[in-house]
């Protein structure tokens, strides 16, 4: 209890009557503002727990009487922004995608929306600007193996590449070496029968024996002359570009045990507009037939 | 009226009632005492509701349990402290359901223990990354991240690829996850060292273990046995897949 309040002579103010060893406290009142402030968020902190949910029951809780819900609020917002969009997205959804490039408008909003759902979803494999990455088909250049008119590439988008959808693009190269179907010997030859095929490459030393192999394992995809397939997604091995790599080393690898590249199908992420609209952007990259 | 109510406070602290603020003050240990008791009601408040109301949890289709693979590859995520750059909660919020799909769900982690929502994100969120990109793209993205996203900040986790995944105790692992709630059939855990292998191994047949575990993504794996990137990228690969968001609505998410 304090005892002895007395008035300080210097700051002319009560002390608070306690005293430790001869120390004494100013009683000093919280300034008027801080104390009307307090005051004031405490009101408006009960006004608020009324409006908005706020206190929780045993069995439910209070949902206040503006009935907010933080998720009801973000349907609303992506609904809000959907139906922003939808006059051009709609217009796309209902053009044929080989017609989006003959509205300039229409062209411009599929750019966009494509630009910036290439950027978040299939840069991190084909690279910015769709330059491909040993593995990962380069987008920007002609060697489709899967096809690049227009609707090729909105389907293969839509659906993957061995992706487990149904309508999902599938081939499936035999293990020629894994499981015993060609000889060491000649897989090598094979090998340097389809190096050759590349321009500019130096032939080694076994094409011609490289070339029956081939005739009897592989034309049925990768075409008689090597030029593949689009149909079955045979590669065209004439290509400058070698999805898997370009080395002898690289090459004698995938004919032995070949690895099967997985692209996802995007229609369970992607609305169909936007896939027509990435569709039309990968095809202005440079490689669009 | 704001005044007056100034002007009386010393009065109270005057008054001569029986109760005195001061016995408070004076005991320790009472005053110790009551400060938990004040702060437990708090904590009562705000908790037990948690598990009292139904919808704290949603009802939604398709959660199930991780698979031995799975849960491994948690563990590594967890050990290699994954959750310090990367979260796996997107929150209720446009821009983040814009960029990485349906908000996350409370019923999503429901047998996570620990839940890795996070809150610091160096890098993305990964709550929906599974089926994003390929399993060969995840092997090599651990490999070398710079070499798939040349700007990004992540560490080489290329050590993984060559660690043989320790899964010894891995029946016993799904025992203890149970205790705490997880519910592990009895099936599932006599054959959990047989679905961890098959979930690494492409050749096996895999037809029990998505029975037990519908949506387990199969890892390309290697002739070696499982690897630690393995069980990781099996993880990964399962990560906001699960629920059926077709078979539910915006009110029946209503918490």
């Amino acid at each position: 209890m304090p005892t002895k309040i007395e008035k300080d002579v210097i700051s002319g103010r009560d002390t608070t009557g306690h005293e430790w060893d001869g120390l004494k406290e100013l009683n000093t009142p919280l300034p008027k503002w801080w104390l009307y402030t307090l005051i004031v968020i405490c009101i408006w902190g009960v006004g608020y727990a009324i409006v908005r949910p706020s206190v929780p029951g045993l069995f439910s809780y209070y949902h206040g009487t503006s009935g907010f819900s933080t998720r009801a609020q973000v349907t609303a917002d992506v609904a809000a922004i959907a139906a922003g969009r939808a006059g051009s997205m709609d217009k796309i959804k209902a053009t044929p995608i080989e017609k989006i490039g003959q509205d300039p408008q229409l062209q411009a909003v599929a750019m966009t929306a494509g630009r910036i759902t290439f950027a978040n979803n299939c840069q991190p494999c084909h690279g910015a600007g769709g330059g491909g990455r040993p593995g990962y088909p380069t987008l920007a250049s002609d060697s489709w193996i899967w096809g690049g008119k227009l609707a090729e590439i909105q389907q293969t988008i839509t659906y993957g590449i061995r992706s487990g959808h149904p309508d999902a693009r599938v081939n499936q190269m035999p293990r020629f070496g894994a499981d015993g179907i060609l000889k060491p010997a000649e897989i090598d030859a094979a090998a340097d029968f389809v190096l050759s095929l590349r321009a500019g490459t130096k032939p080694g030393p076994n094409v011609a024996a490289g070339a029956k192999v081939f005739a009897e394992n592989c034309v049925a995809c990768h075409g008689e002359k090597g030029e593949g397939n689009r149909e079955v997604g045979g590669p065209n091995l004439h290509s400058a570009v070698h999805l898997y790599g370009d080395s002898k080393e690289a090459v004698v690898a995938q004919i032995s045990n070949p690895r099967q590249g997985v692209m996802p199908n995007w229609n369970t992420r992607l609305d169909a507009a936007t896939i027509k609209s990435v569709a039309f952007y990968v095809h202005s990259l440079g490689g669009g037939q | 009226m704001l005044a007056s109510l100034v002007r009386l406070a010393p009065l109270w602290r005057g008054s001569k009632t029986m109760f005195r603020h001061e016995w408070i003050e004076k005991n320790a240990i009472l005053l110790l005492v009551l400060t938990l008791l004040t702060v437990a009601i708090g904590g009562i408040v705000e908790i037990i509701p948690l598990f009292t109301i139904e919808t704290t949890v949603e009802h939604v289709v398709g959660m199930r349990p991780y698979t031995p693979l799975e849960l491994m590859g948690r563990n590594i995520y967890i050990r290699e402290g994954c959750y310090l750059c990367h979260s796996q909660q997107i929150r209720a919020l446009k821009d983040e359901v814009e960029r990485y799909g349906h908000f996350s769900l409370a019923a999503e982690s429901m047998y996570d223990h620990p839940f890795q929502w996070g809150s610091k994100r160096i890098g993305p969120d990964l709550a929906r990354v599974g089926g994003k990109y390929s399993s060969d793209w995840h092997y090599a993205h651990l490999t070398n991240p710079q070499e798939l996203v040349p700007e990004s900040l992540m560490p080489k986790y290329r050590f993984m690829a060559e660690t043989p995944l320790d899964f010894d105790h891995i029946a016993q692992h799904l025992r203890t996850n149970r205790v705490v709630g997880v519910p592990y059939t009895e099936d599932q855990i006599a054959h959990a060292k047989e679905d961890l292998l098959t979930q690494a191994d492409p050749a096996a047949e895999a037809d029990a273990l998505m029975k037990r575990y519908p949506k387990a993504v199969v890892v390309p794996g290697n002739p070696k046995g499982p690897t630690e990137m393995d069980a990781l990228v099996a993880y990964l690969q399962m990560l906001g897949t699960l629920v059926d968001f077709a078979n539910t609505s915006a009110e029946k998410l209503q918490q």
